[in-house]
């Protein structure tokens, strides 16, 4: 067997979990009794609110109007009535106004045939426009907005376009059964992406702990002979960032401090190729994303098609609730996710999974003094010292922090995930960077 | 907002490895033990005593400064590594309070005095060594014989090195090698069968000394003898990746380079004549190696810089051994190095994914 390709710095192998879910196929997630849609759900400026307490919405009637370039639309999940606009805590911890609406009445797109729209007679601006109008935004959980992705300078020239299907995440198989489920409509999509972008290539990355995925979607580009390559890469996270993933798949390092499009790149996830099929093809805007339930923690663990503003509470009800040994609840994969505070947290565009951890899941250590054992050394794909970083920050010399290249930390989790002394490493990094950047301390 | 209380709020990552702290002390433990049982075989309960002495030296002077520092627990199992350490780089006659006084060296002021855990600058069970070698140099260079050696009265007492130190100081004419000058050092009947066999089955002639060091049926520090059960422990290292090959394979190549190069020199003989197999299973070279210069905390963070560290073990090892007055250079070897362990990691740190050099540099 040849060997497969991976990014070359650090990295690491924890157990990816992912036989809890990757046989279950997506289901619909019923829509409950209220939805909670917030205003901030991506990178970037919130949506400015359109609605009031007492309107009545539409199903994708846009609710929340992109407000400046780095922002994206909102759309109404389900039809109903606005109960109220309050300000809620996103699982970051962050405040945000939202939108809280009671389903009610009847949907205009759920279940109903629509005809496809012929997409190849559009301009490449009006592709941008509708991928704008219809809030895309990157689904593989930064929620980056697509469409100021895929606005690229005229002088630019896009040699490679890489479609992230690694997941690299452990628990998380929303996009392995994507790509399985919709592996059709996956290339529709990169044919619209191909007409904005015209690259010279398209690879499509995938891990292979995803052998079924691997194979189908190999078949498929065969048939079609679209000269899209599928690239299975070797087992490590963090192989979904977009930098390692470039690393890996056409082996270029994006520079510090700058974008793929540095290099002639550009990196999205399968699952906003999926998003932005449908809204060309069928006019559809993003109101629901496919998340993994899962972890020890749950009963039933399960993949998941859900509306945006799903309460987290109400997916975890549906996947047969909670054992008794849960101990933790999390918003995205167990590396880089958040633990909840309250159920009530409504899933958002950027979701990728909800997993309930059980002790022996997150198997945490008693924290005691650094070995230096240089694990986390090892560890880090951006080839920082984690140690001696955190020593900095721990005696708040934050300049030594920058001059050790503190931004260029990512939090990817991989010096936390090694470490034996349990030293919360990350946790230190994001403090230092607030710090730094509260005293203005220039690298 | 409900309050659902119960759960746990932590940053990510939200999953962590298995290992910790304690669990690695207890591996590097678990490592040492086959090699502490030959020691009773073959020099009696009195080595038993002997560790046992170190062991609570080392966990009551750690208790201590536990209580007086307010930090740090006796559970990460530490201390009780340092004392194991420390009980293995003894003789087995060794006065009990020459043991008392290096564990406290060691975890009193080489530990507790930099800060503890982690902070240490030099291998604390070296260092506690070391301070005793040169405290009470008579009581730590009188070594017992091993049991298993036949003709224990004619020669007891000397290690190989020791005696080949003082053999070479009233050398004469050149010999072959270190191995002509140990004819009359006792052997084990076990090795000498083992001689035989090997050259009436397989041919070469191998000098029953190589299986007595390999085995370790020679006089030494109670932990060093036997090259053989080191390397057990070391392989259950490996496999349970407490330890990486950069500082035992820099450390042990570079060594048996610089000796196969230039040892023969010393007996008369010209270059490239060295024995790396004597030298490599003889003194502390593989507990050192294996156990001692792979210490965590006093070891370099980055490959690199391992790998570098242990070619310096290995370069002053030989000097000592070769050309110092010193028969045995392991620990102070290592010890030097550990104090270039910060240099050293500042100039191998890694280089930054997608580093871009400063302005004024010019790029390639």
């Amino acid at each position: 067997m040849k060997s497969l390709k991976t990014f070359s710095k650090g990295g690491i192998h924890p157990g990816d979990c992912k036989e809890l879910t990757n046989k279950e196929a997506v289901k619909n997630a019923a829509i409950k009794s209220t939805l909670i849609v917030p205003m901030s759900q991506h990178i970037g400026a919130p949506s400015e609110c359109l609605v009031n307490p007492g309107d009545e919405v539409k199903e994708g009637m846009l609710i929340g109007k992109a407000a400046g370039f780095i922002s994206a639309n909102i759309h109404s999940p389900a039809p109903g009535v606005v109960k109220e606009v309050t300000d809620i805590f996103l699982a970051s911890g962050a405040k945000s106004k939202a939108v809280v609406i009671e389903p009610s009445g009847e949907f205009d797109q759920l279940g109903k045939i629509v005809t496809p729209i012929d997409w190849t007679g559009m301009s490449i601006k009006e592709l941008q426009d509708k991928i704008l109008e219809s809030g895309i935004v990157g689904l593989g959980g930064a929620a980056f907005p697509s469409n100021v992705k895929f606005t690229i300078p005229s002088d630019a020239k896009i040699e490679s376009l890489v479609i992230n299907g690694v997941e690299c995440e452990p628990y998380l198989t929303a996009d392995h059964r994507l790509m399985l489920e919709k592996t059709e409509e996956i290339f529709k999509g990169l044919e619209i992406l191909s007409k904005i972008l015209s690259p010279e290539k398209i690879y499509i990355g995938i891990e292979a702990n995803k052998p079924d995925a691997i194979e189908k979607m190999e078949k498929l580009a065969l048939e079609k002979g679209t000269g899209i390559e599928i690239v299975p890469l070797k087992l490590k996270y963090p192989q979904g960032d977009e930098k390692q993933l470039l690393k890996a798949v056409i082996d270029k390092e994006v520079p510090s401090g700058k974008l793929p499009l540095h290099i002639g790149a550009v990196v999205t996830n399968v699952g906003t190729v999926f998003a932005i099929y449908e809204a060309i093809v069928f006019g559809k805007p993003l109101i629901e994303r496919i998340v993994t339930v899962s972890g020890k923690g749950i009963k039933k663990p399960s993949n998941l098609k859900v509306r945006i503003g799903t309460k987290v509470g109400d997916l975890i009800e549906d996947c047969g609730g909670l054992t008794d040994d849960a101990v933790s609840i999390v918003m995205g994969g167990p590396m880089m996710g958040f633990s909840m505070v309250s159920l009530d947290t409504p899933v958002t565009k950027g979701t990728s999974g909800i997993l309930a951890l059980t002790q022996k899941e997150i198997c945490k250590g008693k924290e005691t003094a650094c070995l230096m054992c240089g694990r986390c050394v090892k560890a880090c794909p951006i080839g920082l010292m984690p140690t001696r970083l955190y020593k900095k920050i721990a005696y708040r010399m934050y300049e030594e922090a920058m001059r050790m290249n503190l931004m260029d930390c990512k939090e990817c989790g991989c010096c936390g995930y090694v470490c034996p002394a349990n030293v919360p490493l990350v946790q230190g990094f994001r403090l230092g960077k607030k710090m730094a950047n509260k005293q203005k301390v220039k690298s | 907002m409900s309050s659902d209380n119960k759960f746990t709020i932590a940053t990510s990552p939200h999953i962590h490895h298995k290992d910790t702290t304690s669990r690695i002390m207890l591996d590097v433990i678990i490592a040492l033990i086959p090699a502490g049982i030959w020691s009773i075989y073959v020099f009696g309960m009195r080595s038993f005593v002997v560790i046992g002495v170190s062991i609570i030296a080392a966990v009551l002077c750690e208790y201590i400064m536990i209580r007086v520092m307010k930090r740090g627990s006796i559970c990460d199992l530490s201390a009780v590594l340092t004392g194991i350490l420390i009980g293995y780089n003894l003789p087995t006659d060794v006065p009990l309070y020459v043991a008392v006084a290096a564990s406290a060296f060691a975890i009193l002021l080489i530990k507790w005095a930099f800060g503890g855990l982690g902070a240490n600058i030099m291998n604390p069970a070296l260092a506690g060594r070391c301070f005793v070698l040169f405290s009470w140099t008579g009581a730590m260079t009188t070594w017992k014989a091993p049991s298993t050696n036949i003709a224990i009265d004619t020669l007891g007492g000397a290690s190989p090195l020791g005696y080949l130190k003082t053999s070479l100081a009233d050398l004469s004419e050149s010999v072959s090698g270190p191995i002509a000058i140990l004819a009359d050092y006792p052997k084990s009947e076990s090795s000498i069968a083992m001689s035989e066999w090997v050259s009436s089955s397989f041919g070469p002639a191998i000098d029953p000394h190589y299986f007595d060091l390999f085995f370790g049926h020679v006089s030494g520090s109670l932990g060093e003898v036997s090259a053989f059960l080191l390397l057990i422990g070391a392989a259950y290292l490996f496999a349970r990746r407490v330890i990486t090959w950069e500082i035992p394979m820099s450390y042990v190549v570079s060594f048996g380079i610089l000796i196969w190069i230039f040892d023969g020199l010393r007996f008369g003989n010209g270059f490239f004549t060295g024995d790396v197999a004597f030298h490599v299973l003889s003194g502390g070279l593989i507990l050192g190696a294996f156990f001692m210069a792979t210490d965590m905390v006093t070891s370099p963070l980055t490959p690199k810089g391992q790998i570098i560290f242990g070619i310096g073990c290995g370069f002053l090892t030989f000097l000592i051994r070769v050309y110092g007055s010193l028969p045995e250079g392991v620990s102070l070897a290592i010890i030097i190095m550990n104090l270039f362990v910060a240099l050293l990691d500042r100039a191998t740190a890694p280089k930054i994914f997608g580093f871009v050099p400063k302005e004024g540099v010019k790029k390639k």
